[in-house]
C-alpha cells in the first residue's frame, strides 16, 4: 500500500494561516488614491497592505462621474478595455442659468470616441471595484471593513517615525515601513499627526448627487448624441440658487447622474440643505425636460475638500505619506478631484518605491513626493487658481447677477423684433451697467483673468 | 394512478439518521432531455393524459383557526379552477379539526382532504410535510396553493423538493392559460423593479406560495357543502425527530416593520413628538404599524427601527399612510412602491404628493384624528374608544 | 460538532440587469455581498464549535467570483471553505440549488460527519426561502426553519432544542441531530474577525468542487433541472397620477370621510 502524497490544495489548506503578517507599505483607504496607490506598489514589488473602511472597495467612493482618461491611463494602461465605464464624452456644455432661462456653450468632438479618449462618465463605486480587482491581481493584499483609528510610533533617537496603524478590530496592530493616508475628505488621521488643521465650513463643500434611470435611447436623443455616446452639461447660477458652487448633468448607459456642490458655509447661511437645491435644479425649465419620465434609483452625498492651494497640508513626515482629498488636492474650478487623487497615489507610490531602493523612510526621502506633486499638473493647477475659491466666495454676484446679465444680453439679441442689432447692443450696455457699475465689472472682470486666466 | 408516478420521492423526510445523500430517484421517465432554452409558451403541448388534475389550497389552521389567507386563495383558487374546468379542493391537516371541514367548503372548495391525527398537532415540519406529500401522491393535484406565511413556506420548500417539482413564491398574480393548463405565476423580482412571471415544466403539481391580502376574501356561503376524504397519517409517534416543547403567544403582535400590510408614518411636518402620538392612534385603530421619517426619528419621536428610507427599511406595504412627511428622495425610495399611498401635507408643492395615490393638503396634527375617528368606526362598526380587538 | 454553512452571494444594492435573452440575472459587474441572513446562520456556527468543538465549513455555489464571500467567511472564522462552480450549475432554480448543495453536502460527509447544516432564513435576492428546506427534504434532515435562538445541545444524547418565530408568537422544540437550521437576523449579532485572521483570510485557497468531483446527474443541473422558468418579465405598471382628495378650505371630518371612502376597499381586516 503506497502513502499518497499530499496535493498542493491540502499543502495549502494547511499552511495558509502561518501566512507572516508582514508589509512594507499600508495603504489605508480604497478610493481613487489609494487604489492608484496600492496599485503601483504592487506592481513595483512592494509588499503593500490595502485596508478600507466600507463593505467592499468602492462602496463608500462617491464622485461626480467623470473619469478623465489620461491619467487613469498613466496608471493602468488601455483601461478602457476592460473597466466597467459607461460612456465616453463627447461634449462638454456650460450653462450658464437664471430664473428660467439658460445661456449655453458646448464643445463637441466626435474624436473623443476613439482611443484613448478625452473621458467617460462612470459609477466610481462600480469603477473601484474593479481596479481593486487589478491591484489584488498585482499582488497586494486587500481586507474591506476595518478602519484606521491611530498609528504605531517608533521613537527613535531624536525622531518620531511612522511605523504603522492601529484599527478598530481585535488585535488591530500591524506594523510597515510606510504608510500611505488616502482617506478622504474628513481627514482625520491628517490631523492626528498634526498636518492638517481642522477644516472650516469655507474649506469644505458638499456635493449630493441622485442617479435616474432613464431607456438608452431617451439619453441619446435629449442630449443629441450618437449610439453609446455621452454629453455632461455643467450648470452655473441659478443651480446652485446664486451659492457659489455648480451643478453637473452626466449622461450614464441608462441612468442620468445628476448633482450639485456648493460650499457649507454658504449653505448654512442661506438656511437650506442641499437636496433642496438639487430638487429647485431638477424643476428649472431647462433641466426637467431631460429628466421627464425618469426614475430615481440612488441617492449619493459626498464632501468635497475645496481649500485649495492655500489649505494643503504638508505632504509627508517621517515613514508617512497623504494624497488625494485628505490632502486637499482637488481643483473646485474645473471640477476635477479623482484624477488629482489617483495621480498624486501614483506619485506617492513611485516616491515609495524609490525609498525601498534606498531603504531609507524618513522625511527626506520621502519629501520627493512633494517635489513630484509641484512639477506635476496637480500642484501647479492648484497654485494657480490659489485665489480662486476666495474671489468667487467674496464676490457673490458671479453666480447672482451675471448669469441674469448674460440672460438678458441673450435674449435682447436673440429676439427677433426688427430692433436694429446696434441699437439692442446700447440697450443691453446699458441695462448692464446699470445693475452693476462699468468699473466694478471691469474690476471682476481683471480680478477674475488674473485668479482663473 | 399510473404507473409514472409509483416511484415517489424514496426517502420522506423522516429519514433522518441517513449522514449520506440518498439516491436522488427523480422521474427518470421523465428525465426531460427537452432543450433548455426558454420554450414560447404557445410551444407547449399539454400532456395527454394528464395525470394530474385539480386544484388544491392548503388551509392552514393554528389552534383551530384558519388563516385568512387560505381563504383568499380558496377564492382565486375556484376562479382558476372555473377555468380550467376541474375541481378545487382543500387540504385540512391537524387533530380535532371536524368543525372546520365545513368552512371549506362554504368558502369555495368542491371536496376536502383532510387528516386527523394527534402527531398533527400542533404544526410541525415533519409531520405535515409528509401529510401533504403522501396526499399528494395519492391524488395527483395539478397545482397546490399555499400562503406565505412562516408556516406555509416552511412547509412548501420541504414539500416541492420532496415532489421534485417547481415552486414560485410570493406570487401577487395568479392565472392559467387553458390549452396547456399551466399556472403562470407573477411575483415580484429584484426589489419590485421587475414582474416576473413563472411557469413550471412537467411537473406536477405547479406550486406556489402567495402572501397574504394580495387576493380578497371570497363572500361565505353557508349553503355550501361537500365531501370530505379522510386519509390516515400512519406514522409511528415513536419514530418522529421533532416535538414541539411550548409555544409562546406574542400579547403585542407588533411585526416587523418590512413585512406590515398597513404603515402610518409621520414626519417632522407633525411639529411635536405629542402630535406623533396621534400616528400611533391611527395606526392602532386600523390595524397597522408606525413608521417614521429620518427627522421624526432623529427629533426622537420614533425609534430607529421604525425609520423608512435610504438609511432605514425599504417597506411595500398596502397602505401607507404619510402624515407630515414632505417626502425627501431618501424617504421615497424607501416606501415608493407602497400599493397607496396617500399623503398629507400643508405644503402643496411637497415632494411626496409626486407618489401619492391620495394626496391632502392640510394640517396632519388636525386631520389625523379625524381620520382615525372615520377609519376605525367604518373598520370596526363602532365608534373607536370601544377598545375592539382586530 | 462539525456544522456546515451554506451561503449565496447576492448582488449588492438594486442595481441589478437581467440578461433579455435568457432572462436570468446578470451578475457581472455588480457588486455583491454576502447574503445578509447567512452571515448570521454563520456567526451562530461558530459560536457553538467555540463552546463545542469541530469544525465549520462553507459552501457556496456560485461563479468564481464567489471566492470573495468565502474568504470572508474564512475571515470571521469558519475552518474550511468549498466553492462549488461549474457552467452546468448556471440558471439553477431552487429545486436544482437544493440538489447540487444536497450532492456536496454529501460529499463532504464521505470526509467528515455533519451535525448541522446552518443556513438563512432566505436570501435577500430572490426572497424564496426554498433551498434550505429543499437541502433538508433531499438530505432527509429534520428541518428547523426561522429560528431565533438556540436553547441548547446535548451531542451525546444527540438532540438539540431551539426557538423559532412563528406568525404569533414564537415555539420552542425540541429535535434530533443531525438537522438543518435557517436561522433569521435577531438570532445574534455579528462579530467582527480579528485583523490577523481577515489578512489571511485574504490568502486562502478556496477549495474548488465542480461537477466533475460531484458526479451528479447532468439532467437535474442548470436550467435544464429546473423545472420552474420565467417566461415573461414585465414592469410594473407606472405609478397613476395621484389624486387632491381635499384642500385645507374643508373640514376634517368631511376630508376624513372622502379619504375613508377611497381607503375601505384598501383595508380588509388583518391576517390576525
Amino acid at each position: 500500500m503506497t502513502v499518497q502524497e499530499p496535493t498542493q490544495q491540502q499543502l495549502n489548506q494547511e499552511r495558509w494561516r502561518d501566512v507572516p503578517l508582514e508589509f512594507e507599505a499600508i495603504v489605508v483607504g480604497a478610493g481613487p488614491a489609494g487604489l492608484a496607490a496600492a496599485y503601483t506598489l504592487a506592481k513595483g514589488g512592494v509588499k503593500t497592505l490595502l485596508i478600507e473602511r466600507g463593505d467592499f472597495p468602492g462602496s463608500k467612493n462617491v464622485m461626480g462621474g467623470i473619469l478623465y482618461s489620461y491619467p487613469t491611463h498613466q496608471i493602468i494602461p488601455d483601461f478602457w478595455k476592460e473597466a466597467p465605464l459607461e460612456r465616453p464624452i463627447v461634449e462638454q456644455r456650460a450653462w450658464l442659468l437664471a430664473e428660467e432661462s439658460v445661456v449655453s456653450i458646448g464643445f463637441k468632438d466626435p474624436g473623443f470616441y476613439e482611443e484613448p479618449y478625452n473621458n467617460f462618465s462612470v459609477f466610481r463605486s462600480r469603477f473601484d471595484r474593479w481596479m481593486a480587482n487589478k491591484v489584488v491581481e498585482a499582488g497586494a493584499t486587500l481586507i474591506t471593513e476595518t478602519v484606521v483609528t491611530d498609528f504605531l510610533f517608533d521613537e527613535r533617537a531624536d525622531r518620531r517615525r511612522v511605523a504603522g496603524v492601529v484599527t478598530n478590530r481585535e488585535q488591530g496592530e500591524i506594523r510597515a515601513q510606510v504608510v500611505l493616508i488616502c482617506e478622504g475628505a474628513n481627514s482625520i488621521l491628517t490631523q492626528r499627526l498634526g498636518l492638517q488643521e481642522d477644516l472650516s465650513p469655507g474649506d469644505l463643500a458638499v456635493g449630493v448627487k441622485e442617479v435616474i434611470a432613464l431607456p438608452k435611447g431617451a439619453i441619446e436623443d435629449r442630449f443629441n448624441v450618437e449610439k453609446g455616446q455621452g454629453a455632461t452639461i455643467e450648470l452655473i447660477g441659478e443651480s446652485t440658487q446664486g451659492m457659489f458652487g455648480m451643478g453637473w448633468i452626466y449622461t450614464n448607459k441608462d441612468t442620468l447622474s445628476i448633482g450639485v456642490g456648493v460650499m457649507i458655509n454658504q449653505l448654512s447661511r442661506s438656511g437650506m440643505n442641499p437636496n433642496t437645491v438639487l430638487e429647485k435644479m431638477k424643476q428649472h425649465p431647462a433641466v426637467r425636460p431631460l429628466l421627464a419620465g425618469g426614475e430615481t434609483k440612488e441617492y449619493l452625498a459626498k464632501i468635497i475638500p475645496e481649500g485649495g492651494y492655500h489649505q494643503v497640508p504638508k505632504l509627508y513626515a517621517h515613514g508617512v505619506l497623504i494624497c488625494g482629498d485628505a490632502a486637499m488636492l482637488v481643483n473646485g474650478v474645473h471640477r476635477e478631484g479623482s484624477n488629482l487623487a489617483m495621480t498624486s497615489g501614483k506619485l506617492a507610490a513611485e516616491t515609495v518605491i524609490e525609498a525601498k531602493k534606498k531603504g531609507d523612510f524618513s522625511s527626506v526621502t520621502l519629501k520627493a513626493y512633494h517635489d513630484r506633486l509641484q512639477d506635476s499638473f496637480i500642484l501647479k493647477d492648484l497654485k494657480k487658481y490659489e485665489n480662486a475659491s476666495a474671489l468667487l466666495q467674496s464676490n457673490p454676484h458671479f453666480f447672482t447677477l451675471y448669469p441674469k446679465l448674460a440672460r438678458y444680453s441673450a435674449r435682447e439679441l436673440f429676439t427677433v423684433d426688427n430692433v436694429p442689432k446696434k441699437d439692442k447692443q446700447k440697450k443691453i450696455w446699458h441695462e448692464v451697467t446699470s445693475r452693476r457699475g462699468i468699473w466694478n465689472i471691469a474690476g471682476d472682470m481683471y480680478r477674475l483673468w488674473r485668479t482663473l486666466g | 394512478m399510473t404507473a409514472k408516478k409509483k416511484k415517489s420521492p424514496k426517502a420522506p423526510p423522516s429519514a433522518f439518521t441517513e449522514k449520506t445523500v440518498p439516491p436522488i430517484t427523480d422521474n427518470p421517465e421523465r428525465s426531460d432531455t427537452k432543450a433548455h432554452e426558454q420554450i414560447p409558451l404557445e410551444s407547449i403541448e399539454a400532456p395527454k393524459n394528464l395525470p394530474a388534475h385539480g386544484i388544491w389550497v392548503y388551509i392552514e389552521q393554528l389552534q383551530g383557526e384558519v388563516a385568512p389567507v387560505s381563504w383568499e386563495l380558496m377564492g382565486v383558487g375556484r376562479q382558476l379552477a372555473d377555468k380550467l374546468n376541474c375541481p378545487l379542493s382543500g387540504v385540512l391537516l391537524g387533530h380535532d379539526i371536524q368543525p372546520l371541514t365545513e368552512l371549506a367548503f362554504q368558502y369555495g372548495a368542491d371536496t376536502l382532504y383532510a387528516i386527523d391525527d394527534p402527531m398533527l398537532k400542533p404544526y410541525t415540519n415533519e409531520c405535515h410535510s409528509i401529510a401533504l406529500v403522501q396526499l399528494c401522491q395519492a391524488h395527483h393535484p395539478e397545482i397546490l396553493l399555499i400562503g406565505a406565511t412562516t408556516t406555509g413556506r416552511d412547509l412548501s420548500g420541504s414539500v416541492a423538493t420532496a415532489l421534485r417539482t417547481g415552486l414560485t413564491a410570493d406570487c401577487t398574480q395568479l392565472d392559467v392559460d387553458v390549452d396547456n393548463r399551466k399556472l403562470l405565476q407573477t411575483r415580484p423580482a429584484f426589489g419590485g423593479n421587475i414582474l416576473a412571471t413563472i411557469l413550471c415544466r412537467d411537473r406536477w403539481p405547479q406550486m406556489a406560495t402567495v402572501r397574504p391580502r394580495v387576493f380578497s376574501k371570497p363572500e361565505k356561503q353557508p349553503e355550501r357543502s361537500g365531501a370530505v376524504v379522510w386519509s390516515d397519517l400512519g406514522l409511528d409517534p415513536s419514530k418522529t425527530v421533532m416535538e414541539v416543547v411550548e409555544r409562546i403567544l406574542d400579547e403585542r403582535t407588533e411585526g416587523y416593520l418590512d413585512e406590515a400590510d398597513i404603515i402610518v408614518a409621520g414626519g417632522r411636518g407633525l411639529g411635536s413628538k405629542d402630535n406623533f402620538k396621534l400616528v400611533e392612534k391611527l395606526a392602532q385603530a386600523i390595524g397597522g404599524m408606525i413608521g417614521a421619517s429620518r427627522p421624526a426619528v432623529e427629533s426622537g419621536w420614533a425609534p430607529y427601527s421604525h425609520q423608512v428610507g435610504q438609511t432605514g427599511l425599504t417597506v411595500r406595504p398596502k397602505l401607507y399612510i404619510a402624515a407630515g412627511i414632505s417626502g425627501a428622495i431618501q424617504h421615497l425610495v424607501g416606501m415608493q412602491n407602497s400599493d397607496v399611498i396617500v399623503a398629507i401635507n400643508k405644503d402643496p408643492d411637497a415632494p411626496i404628493f409626486r407618489v401619492a395615490t391620495y394626496g391632502i393638503v392640510g394640517d396632519a396634527a388636525t386631520l389625523l384624528p379625524a381620520i382615525t375617528q372615520e377609519l376605525g368606526a367604518r373598520m370596526h362598526g363602532a365608534p373607536l374608544g370601544t377598545e375592539r380587538q382586530l | 460538532m462539525n456544522i456546515a454553512v451554506c451561503l449565496k452571494q447576492v448582488p449588492d444594492t438594486s442595481e441589478v440587469r437581467i440578461n433579455p435573452k435568457t432572462n436570468t440575472l446578470m451578475r457581472e459587474g455588480i457588486p455583491s455581498i454576502i447574503n445578509p441572513y447567512d452571515v448570521h446562520a454563520l456567526e451562530e456556527a461558530l459560536t457553538i464549535r467555540d463552546r463545542l468543538g469541530g469544525r465549520v465549513t462553507v459552501l457556496t455555489m456560485g461563479p468564481p467570483q464567489a471566492t470573495d464571500s468565502l474568504r470572508k467567511a474564512i475571515s470571521y472564522g469558519a475552518d474550511h471553505a468549498i466553492l462549488l462552480t461549474d457552467r452546468a450549475f448556471a440558471g439553477s432554480d431552487t429545486l436544482a440549488t437544493s440538489y447540487i448543495l444536497a450532492g456536496a453536502l454529501g460529499r463532504l460527509m464521505d470526509r467528515e460527519p455533519l451535525d448541522l447544516i446552518f443556513c438563512g432564513k432566505q436570501a435577500i435576492d430572490g426572497d424564496t426561502a426554498q433551498v434550505g428546506p429543499g437541502i433538508a427534504s433531499r438530505l432527509g434532515w429534520p428541518l428547523l426553519t426561522y429560528v431565533t435562538k438556540i436553547d441548547g445541545i446535548d451531542p451525546t444524547n444527540q438532540v438539540f432544542q431551539v426557538q423559532r418565530k412563528i406568525e404569533v408568537g414564537r415555539e420552542v422544540v425540541r429535535c434530533r441531530l443531525p438537522a438543518l437550521v435557517t436561522v433569521v437576523k435577531e438570532i445574534n449579532e455579528i462579530r467582527y474577525a480579528p485583523l490577523p485572521d481577515l489578512i489571511r483570510a485574504a490568502h486562502y485557497p478556496v477549495e474548488v468542487w465542480t461537477n466533475a468531483d460531484l458526479g451528479l446527474d447532468a439532467s437535474q443541473l442548470g436550467l435544464k433541472g429546473s423545472p420552474t422558468w420565467v417566461n415573461k418579465i414585465s414592469t410594473p405598471p407606472m405609478r397613476e397620477k395621484g389624486e387632491v382628495l381635499a384642500g385645507s378650505d374643508v373640514a376634517p371630518a368631511e376630508t376624513a370621510r372622502i379619504l375613508a371612502d377611497k381607503l375601505i376597499p384598501h383595508i380588509v381586516v388583518p391576517n390576525r
